[in-house]
C-alpha cells in the first residue's frame, strides 16, 4: 500500500498552479485535504505524475456573506463549516450534513471543494448543493466561470471539471423566509458513507410545502433529485397520508444499485424512511 | 521500611493477586514508545512485497518478470519452483483428528492457484516502495478454473476438486453419537429446529502481520523478529522448513498490536520472506498491508448448522446438529483447520445436563482464503447454535426462556461432570452465575418494561446466552497430534544485587497485560514491591520453551510457573538469609523486598543487602551456603484437558422495524474464571472480546463474490465495531478456582466473544418475534432484518 512514485508542488497563487496544470496536463493532479485522493494513491487505484497542493491558496479561503449570497471557500474544511456561524444562519443544512462525514480527523482535513470536486456518489456535501440549488465558482487560465450544482455531478466520481480548472467556492443564496432544511441519513457506522442519505429544502407556508428539493446520496452514480416525490407534495399539507403516497412514488425516482452493504431494494426503502423522517421533521419544526 | 512503599504488612502475602494495578508497559506504549516489529531498521535490510493471485482458482500459465527486473531498486524477484528449493512445503493435519487431509502449501504458489490473495511471486527491493512499483511490472498469466465457492456444494460429485490428490474436497468429518438421541425426540414434549449461518470474518488486528528475518551466513544463524503468539512454534516452523538447525534459529517477539489467533500460523508470505533472508544472506523485512491483510490473514467461522432440540418436562433432554464449514483450499499449518468444527462438536450444549447428543461435522476445501483459529475457536459458533436452541425451544414450550435454562443448566453441585460429547468438567458454577445475571440485569424489570415499550410501537429485546470457555489447555490440545506446540510454560525468575527481580517467561504479551500479570504472581509470591519487578517476554534464546498465548493459557499456565518459580526463589532467599543471620528459615518472610522477622514484622536485612552480599563479598557467608537466587518452575496441566470456565452473557436492544436497525442498549457478563489476578486487565479482556463478539453479530462479515474474490476488503467495506456503537458492559464476577493448580486461575481472554454473539442474536429474535420476524444468519445486517419481516 505505497503510492507510485509522483512529484509534488505547492503553488503560492492560483497563476502558479494553473502554469503547473497546463505543464503536466493529465499527469497532474489537485490536492487539497488528501483524505480521498491519497487513499486511492496508496490502493494505486490512480498514479498520477505530481500531486499539485492548493492548501496555500488563500484565494480558495473563507466564508463570508454578500448580497444574499453565502461564498464558501473551496478550502473550507468540514469542520469549519459544520462551526461556521454564516453557515449555520444562512444554510444549516450544510452544517448538519457535515457533522454526518466521517470523524473529526476526516473532517479536520477533508475540505468541501475536495468532497464536490471528488464527487463520491454516497458523499453528503454534493447532495446538499444540490438541494440548495448551490452555483459553483471554478477558475481556469480563462477567466472564472459559474456552474450550477444541477449541471455539475455528471456520473460516478465525474464532474463538469475541465482539465486546468479548479473549484474555487460555492454559492449558496442565504436562506429566505419561510425555507427549512432537513437532512438525515443511514450508515452502518456512524461516519461511515450513507446507505441512502436525504438532503432536503423547501418553503413552508403553515402546513403546506412548496418548491421542496429531495436529493438522495448513495443511491446512484451521482446525488439524484426525487422530482415525482417533489411533485406529489407540493402544495400540500404534510400529512401521514401523503407521505406514503410520496414514498410509493419514490419507485420512479431512484433506482438504487446493489453494493456490499445493501441491495437496491433495501436503499429504496430506506430512501421511503428517510423521506417520510425527514418530511416529518420539518414539517414539524415549522409548527 | 520505607514509607512510599505500596505494601502494607497486612497485606502480605499476595497482596498483589485480586488487585487492579496499574500495567508496567502502558505509559511506554501510551508515550509512542512501543517497540513493535516494523520499528525495527537492520542494516542492508531489503523489503519483500508479494503478487498476489487476482483469480480464486487457476492454472498458472506463464511468469515474466523480466520487465520488473529493471525496476529501480530491484534486488531479487523470485517465484514458486525457485521459492520451493528454499522453502519445503506443510501439510497441515495432526493425527488425532482423525482422517483429517490437507495438501501440501508451498510458500509461492506453484502451478496452480487456489484463492484470491495468495502469494505467486515475491519482488524484494531496497524499500517497499520500490518492491511495490516493481511487483506491479510482474506479468502472470493464469488460466482461469471454475472456483469451489460455496461450501454447501463443495462435495457434490459435480463440483471441481481442488487437489486432485486428495480425491474429494472433505477435509474432515466427525460424529459424537452419545445417549439415545432418537428416543428423546420421540418422547419430546417440544421440538424446535433451526437452519443457521455464523458469517465468515476475521480477525483485524490493529498492528498487521510483520516480521524481518535476519539470517547470518558467518554464524550460520537466522534470527526472525516477528510480531507472533508463539515464538517457539514459529522457531520450529522455520527450521523444519528452511533446513536450518532448529537451535541455529532465534525469533524475537516485542510489542504485538493485537493477535487474536491471527498471528499463531504458518503463512506463506511470512514463510516465503524468511527463505529470502536465507537466500540473500541479509535481512528481508514483510509487512502485511491492511489490503493483503484481509485477504491473507486467516478468516473464522463460516458455518452452516441444522440443528435440533427436544424438551421434556420442562428441560432440555436432546440435542442434534450438523455442521459444515468451508476452509478455504488448504488445513492451515500445524494447528490445522479442523480445529474450529471439532470444538464446535465439543462444545454445543456445554453449558446444560442432557444426556442425549448426535453430532456430524464436515470440514471442506473451498477457493477462498484459508480459514484457521481465531479468538473463542468454535465457541460463538456452539453457543449461538445452543442459546438459539434454547430460545426456541421456550417459544415452542411457550416458557419464559430464562426458565428453561434455569431448569436445564448443570446444577453447581454435580462436579465433576462429563458433558454430552464427553467433556469434563472440573468445577464450575452456572447456577450461581445465572441467578447472579438476572439480578443484575433486573430481567423482571426488563421484561416489563419490554412489554410497555411494545404498546407504543418501540420494539425492544433481550437475549440471554449461557456458556463455557476452553482455557489453560493440556497436551491434549495439540501436543498429541504430533505439532511441536508446547502446552508446558516456564518462568524463570531471578534476584539481582540491586535487590531488583527478573521474570522470562515462554508466553507473550499481545497487548492483554501478560506481563502485568506474571509480575503481580511473582512479586506477591517473592514479596517485593510490584517496582521492582521486570518481565522478560518473546524471546526464544532468553525466555524459558513455552507454547506462547492462545487458548487463554498465559495467566492459568504461566502464572502458576510464576506463583511456583517465585515460592522457590524465596524459598533459597530465605535459607541465605537464615544462614547469615543465624535464625531458622521459618522465622523469617520477606516483606517489601526485605528479610523480616515473621512474627514482629521488624526487618532483618534489605534483598538489595543479601544480593550484594552473595555477589560481591561471598566470602562474608558462612561456611557450606551455596546461594542460589535464580529460581525456574514450569507447569502444564494434566489432570484435565482444559481447565473449563463458565458465564452467562445478557443484552438488551432496540431494533427499528423501519429500517433495520439494531440498537445496542445495554450488555452484562457474569464471569468464572476462577481466581481473578488483576480484575481491570481481566474486565478489558471481556469487553474486548464481547466488542469482537458484537462485530461478529451485527458488522464483520468477508463477502465474496460467486467467483471466489472478497468484495469487502478494504477497512472501508470490512465493518469493525466502532466504539460509538457500542454499549456500556457491566461485568460481574465469581471465582470457582480450579483445584489443578495452586494459583487456581483459569483463563479469560476468548469469553467475551464466544457469548456475546448469541446474546445478540437471541435478543434480536426476542425483539422483533412479536412482529413475526426471526433472524437465523450472523451477522444480522438491517436488511436481513428487514426481510425477517417481510419488509424488502
Ligand atoms: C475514513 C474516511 C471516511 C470518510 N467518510 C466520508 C463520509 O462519510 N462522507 C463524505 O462525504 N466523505 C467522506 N470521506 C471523504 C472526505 O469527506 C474527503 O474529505 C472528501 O471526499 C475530499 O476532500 P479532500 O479535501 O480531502 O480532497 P482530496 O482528497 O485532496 O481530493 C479529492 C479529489 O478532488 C480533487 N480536488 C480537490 N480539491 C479540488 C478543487 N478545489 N478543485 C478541483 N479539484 C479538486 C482532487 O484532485 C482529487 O481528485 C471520508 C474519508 C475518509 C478517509
Amino acid at each position: 500500500m505505497k503510492p507510485a512514485p509522483f512529484d509534488y508542488a505547492k503553488p503560492a497563487s492560483l497563476e502558479e498552479a494553473f502554469s503547473l496544470l497546463d505543464g503536466h496536463g493529465e499527469d497532474a493532479r489537485l490536492l487539497a485535504g488528501g483524505q480521498s485522493l491519497l487513499p486511492t494513491l496508496n490502493m494505486r487505484l490512480s498514479a498520477p505524475a505530481i500531486l499539485v497542493d492548493i492548501s496555500a491558496l488563500e484565494a480558495l479561503r473563507g466564508i463570508s456573506i454578500d448580497n444574499g449570497m453565502l461564498r464558501i471557500g473551496a478550502l473550507t474544511t468540514h469542520t469549519e463549516l459544520k462551526a461556521s456561524k454564516e453557515v449555520a444562519r444562512a444554510a444549516p443544512l450544510l452544517a448538519e450534513a457535515a457533522s454526518h462525514i466521517a470523524h473529526p480527523a476526516v473532517r479536520n482535513r477533508g475540505t468541501f471543494g475536495g468532497s464536490l470536486a471528488h464527487a463520491d456518489p454516497a458523499a453528503e456535501l454534493p447532495a446538499c448543493v444540490l438541494a440548495l440549488d448551490a452555483s459553483l465558482e471554478i477558475a481556469g487560465r480563462g477567466g472564472t466561470r459559474k456552474v450550477a450544482a444541477a449541471d455539475f455531478f455528471h456520473g460516478l466520481f465525474e464532474t463538469d471539471l475541465g482539465p486546468g480548472e479548479i473549484l474555487t467556492a460555492v454559492e449558496v443564496p442565504v436562506l429566505r423566509k419561510g425555507f427549512r432544511s432537513g437532512f438525515a441519513e443511514f450508515a452502518r457506522r456512524s461516519g461511515d458513507f450513507a446507505m441512502s442519505a436525504l438532503a432536503a429544502h423547501g418553503r413552508f407556508d403553515g402546513e403546506r410545502v412548496h418548491e421542496l428539493r429531495l436529493v438522495y446520496a448513495g443511491v446512484d452514480i451521482r446525488p439524484v433529485r426525487a422530482q415525482t416525490a417533489e411533485q406529489t407534495v407540493e402544495g400540500k399539507a404534510v400529512t401521514a397520508d401523503l407521505l406514503a403516497d410520496a414514498m410509493a412514488r419514490l419507485g420512479d425516482d431512484l433506482d438504487p444499485m446493489d453494493d456490499p452493504h445493501a441491495s437496491g431494494v433495501m436503499k429504496l426503502h430506506l430512501s421511503g424512511v428517510l423521506l417520510g423522517r425527514v418530511l416529518s421533521a420539518m414539517a414539524g419544526a415549522h409548527r | 521500611m520505607t514509607d512510599k512503599s505500596p505494601l502494607s504488612i497486612h497485606d502480605l502475602p499476595n497482596s498483589y493477586i485480586g488487585r487492579s494495578v496499574p500495567r508496567p508497559n502502558t505509559r511506554r506504549l501510551a508515550e509512542g514508545r512501543g517497540a513493535f516489529t516494523d520499528d525495527l531498521t537492520l542494516a542492508r535490510m531489503a523489503h519483500v512485497a508479494f503478487v498476489r493471485s487476482p483469480h480464486a482458482h487457476a492454472e498458472i500459465k506463464s511468469i515474466d518478470v523480466s520487465p520488473a527486473e529493471k525496476s529501480p531498486g530491484v534486488i531479487r524477484i523470485v517465484a514458486g519452483e525457485e521459492m520451493a528449493r528454499h522453502c519445503t512445503p506443510w501439510v497441515g493435519v495432526l493425527t488425532h483428528l482423525k482422517g483429517l487431509k490437507s495438501a501440501p502449501q508451498y510458500a509461492l504458489a506453484v502451478g496452480r492457484v487456489r484463492w484470491q490473495g495468495e502469494p505467486v511471486v515475491a519482488v524484494v527491493a531496497r524499500t517497499r516502495a520500490a518492491a511495490e512499483d516493481a511487483a506491479a511490472l510482474v506479468e502472470v498469466s493464469y488460466e482461469p478454473l471454475e472456483p469451489v465457492v460455496d461450501m454447501e456444494t463443495a462435495l457434490d460429485p459435480s463440483t471441481p476438486v481442488l487437489h486432485p490428490e486428495l480425491g474429494d474436497n472433505l477435509a474432515f468429518e466427525r460424529i459424537v453419537d452419545a445417549g439415545d438421541v432418537d428416543a428423546a425426540f420421540a418422547e419430546a414434549d417440544f421440538v424446535a429446529d433451526e437452519v443457521l449461518h455464523f458469517g465468515r470474518h476475521t480477525g483485524v488486528t490493529l498492528e498487521p502481520r510483520v516480521l524481518v528475518a535476519d539470517y547470518n551466513p558467518g554464524a550460520g544463524k537466522l534470527t526472525v523478529h516477528m510480531s507472533t503468539q508463539a515464538p517457539h512454534m514459529m522457531k520450529n516452523i522455520f527450521a523444519t522448513h528452511t533446513g536450518i538447525d532448529e537451535d541455529d534459529v532465534r525469533v524475537i517477539c516485542k510489542d504485538v498490536g493485537g493477535s487474536f489467533g491471527i498471528k499463531i500460523h504458518t503463512y506463506p508470505d511470512d514463510m516465503a520472506a524468511v527463505a529470502l533472508s536465507v537466500m540473500l544472506k541479509r535481512p528481508v523485512k514483510f509487512v502485511a498491508d491492511r489490503l493483503e491483510s484481509f485477504v491473507s490473514d486467516i478468516h473464522a467461522r463460516d458455518h452452516r448448522v441444522k440443528a435440533k432440540i427436544a424438551v421434556r418436562g420442562g428441560r432440555i433432554t436432546a440435542i442434534e446438529i450438523d455442521d459444515l464449514t468451508g476452509i478455504g483450499p488448504y488445513s492451515v499449518y500445524p494447528r490445522t483447520s479442523a480445529v474450529e468444527c471439532n470444538q464446535v462438536l465439543n462444545l454445543v450444549g456445554g453449558p446444560y445436563d442432557f444426556a442425549n447428543y448426535r453430532a456430524v461435522g464436515r470440514v471442506v476445501l473451498q477457493n477462498k482464503n484459508i480459514m484457521c483459529q481465531y479468538r473463542a475457536v468454535g465457541h460463538p459458533v456452539a453457543f449461538g447454535v445452543t442459546e438459539a436452541l434454547v430460545d426456541s425451544a421456550a417459544r415452542a414450550a411457550d416458557m419464559d426462556p430464562a426458565e428453561l435454562r434455569r431448569n436445564s443448566l448443570v446444577p453447581d453441585d454435580a462436579y465433576p461432570y462429563t458433558g454430552a460429547s464427553g467433556i469434563r468438567f472440573e468445577a464450575l458454577s452456572h447456577q450461581k452465575s445465572f441467578e447472579k445475571m438476572l439480578q443484575l440485569m433486573d430481567y423482571e424489570g426488563l421484561r416489563a418494561e419490554q412489554a410497555r415499550l411494545r404498546e407504543n410501537g418501540v420494539y425492544r429485546g433481550i437475549g440471554l446466552a449461557a456458556m463455557i470457555e476452553v482455557t489453560n489447555p493440556s497436551p491434549m490440545f495439540y501436543g498429541v497430534g504430533g505439532a511441536h506446540i508446547s502446552a508446558r510454560d516456564g518462568v524463570t525468575i531471578r534476584l539481582d544485587p540491586t535487590g531488583g527481580v527478573t521474570c522470562a517467561t515462554g508466553v507473550t504479551e499481545q497487548g492483554q497485560g501478560t506481563e502485568a500479570m506474571i509480575a503481580q504472581i511473582a512479586a506477591s509470591a517473592i514479596g517485593v514491591p510490584l517496582e521492582k519487578v521486570r518481565v522478560v517476554t518473546g524471546d526464544t534464546e532468553t525466555t524459558p520453551y513455552g507454547g506462547g498465548t492462545w487458548a487463554s493459557r498465559g495467566a492459568g499456565i504461566a502464572g502458576e510457573a510464576a506463583l511456583q518459580a517465585g515460592r522457590a526463589l524465596r524459598g533459597n532467599i530465605l535459607a541465605v538469609a537464615a544462614a547469615m543471620l543465624q535464625a531458622e528459615a521459618d522465622t523469617l518472610d520477606i516483606r517489601n523486598a526485605a528479610v523480616v522477622d515473621t512474627d514482629s514484622g521488624s526487618e532483618r536485612i534489605t534483598l538489595a543487602d543479601l544480593g550484594k552480599t552473595v555477589y560481591f563479598r561471598g566470602n562474608e557467608l558462612p561456611d557450606g551456603v551455596s546461594p542460589e537466587l535464580v529460581a525456574t518452575r514450569h507447569y502444564s496441566p494434566r489432570q484435565y484437558p482444559f481447565a473449563f470456565t463458565n458465564g452467562v452473557q445478557a443484552c438488551w436492544l432496540e431494533v427499528d422495524p423501519d429500517s433495520g436497525f439494531v440498537q445496542l442498549l445495554d450488555f452484562w457478563v457474569v464471569e468464572d474464571c476462577g481466581t481473578v489476578i488483576n480484575p481491570q486487565l481481566v474486565d478489558e479482556q471481556i469487553r474486548g472480546g464481547v466488542v469482537q463478539g458484537i462485530g461478529a453479530a451485527l458488522y464483520e462479515h468477508c463477502l465474496y463474490d460467486d467467483q471466489g474474490n472478497m468484495r469487502n476488503a478494504t477497512m472501508a467495506d470490512y465493518l469493525v465495531p466502532m466504539a460509538t456503537e457500542m454499549p456500556d458492559i457491566t461485568i460481574e464476577h465469581l471465582e470457582t478456582p480450579t483445584a489443578e493448580s495452586v494459583l487456581g486461575a483459569k483463563g479469560v481472554g476468548e469469553a467475551g466473544t464466544a457469548g456475546a454473539p448469541a446474546a445478540v442474536f437471541n435478543a434480536i429474535n426476542d425483539a422483533i418475534g412479536v412482529l413475526g420476524g426471526k433472524i437465523t444468519a450472523i451477522p444480522a445486517t438491517p436488511e436481513s432484518i428487514l426481510k425477517a419481516l417481510g419488509k424488502v
